[in-house]
């Protein structure tokens, strides 16, 4: 039970972040995109205040064996660099500069009730549920 | 040469909205031992594993909360949707797609990897931000598209 309640809180509290810093707004996002028209830097500036707290918290991971609740931390250990990274992150990236979405923020603009959001976000796990099945196929043979 | 938006850009908001994201990785991190990695954690409900589901249904609620615990402020949170359904769908399909196969999205390789000072998302990061923005210049600067 605890467990959900911090996983609900940072929920909550990623979902603020992102609704202050305007990153909810896929308008604005695409602001940050398009660097031949007017630029708008903010979302340089969110990643840079998530990434400072962010190199704290990790600093403080890498020391601990057990999380403060007494759980496993769980970092990746993955540091191999290949084709399927560069081409799922360069794929990733179209679809953003299409719509101006990237998942959190298309699930917080669900929740804000936007059915153009909903179309977004179910497209998004079918994309994942394709993902899946090219996978499973993939073992299987 | 780069023009700034001037009326468009909002430093103050955008740092202390970002500090709100890495504090909420840093919760996740540090009370559930998790990486706040959205497509990851939403992925991740596709081919559940036991045990392993509530704290990623959780997230998402609390994602989903946002909007309505925002509107206590007084203010209706801003989003604005350009986008066409037929694009949205394009987007969703690839955002999905992608994310999945990259093992990480804007939260897990942008804001959790490059705080780990993890290459492999450094180099993930570069690679959306480049199509990103180079999908954009196309979109609404190449004649005819």
């Amino acid at each position: 039970m605890k467990y959900c309640l911090a996983s609900l809180f940072a929920g909550l509290i990623f979902g603020l972040g992102l609704i202050l810093s305007g990153m909810a707004n896929p308008e604005k996002v695409l602001g940050f995109l398009d660097i031949a028209g007017l630029w708008d830097p903010s979302l340089a500036f969110v990643m840079g205040g998530a990434i400072l707290v962010g190199l704290v918290a990790f600093a403080i991971a890498r020391r601990r064996t057990l999380s403060f609740l007494g759980l496993n931390i769980k970092i990746p250990s993955n540091t191999h660099i290949d084709k399927r990274l560069v081409m799922g992150s360069l794929t990733f990236g179209v679809g953003w500069g299409i719509a101006g979405f990237c998942p959190g923020p298309g699930i917080v603009a669900l929740g804000a009730g936007e059915v153009k959001a909903a179309v977004f976000v179910a497209s998004m796990v079918a994309g994942m549920a394709i993902f899946e099945l090219i996978e499973r196929n993939r073992a299987k043979a | 040469m780069i023009e700034i938006a001037w009326s468009n850009f909002t430093p103050w908001s955008a740092l202390a909205g970002g500090i709100l994201v890495g504090l909420a990785a840093a919760s996740l991190l540090l009370l559930n031992g998790r990486i706040a990695g959205i497509s990851g954690i939403l992925g991740g409900l596709l081919t559940p594993l036991k045990g392993d589901i509530a704290w990623r249904v959780a997230f998402i609620l609390g994602l989903l909360a946002a909007p309505a615990v925002w509107l206590l402020s007084g203010d209706k949170p801003t989003i604005e949707i350009n986008a066409g359904y037929p694009a949205l769908i394009i987007a969703g399909l690839l955002v999905g797609v992608g994310t999945r196969y990259g093992s990480g999205c804007t939260s897990g390789h942008g804001v959790c990897g490059l705080s780990r000072l993890s290459p492999r998302s450094l180099v993930a990061t570069l690679s959306f931000m480049a199509t990103g923005f180079i999908t954009v210049f196309v979109i609404r600067h190449v004649p005819g598209v």
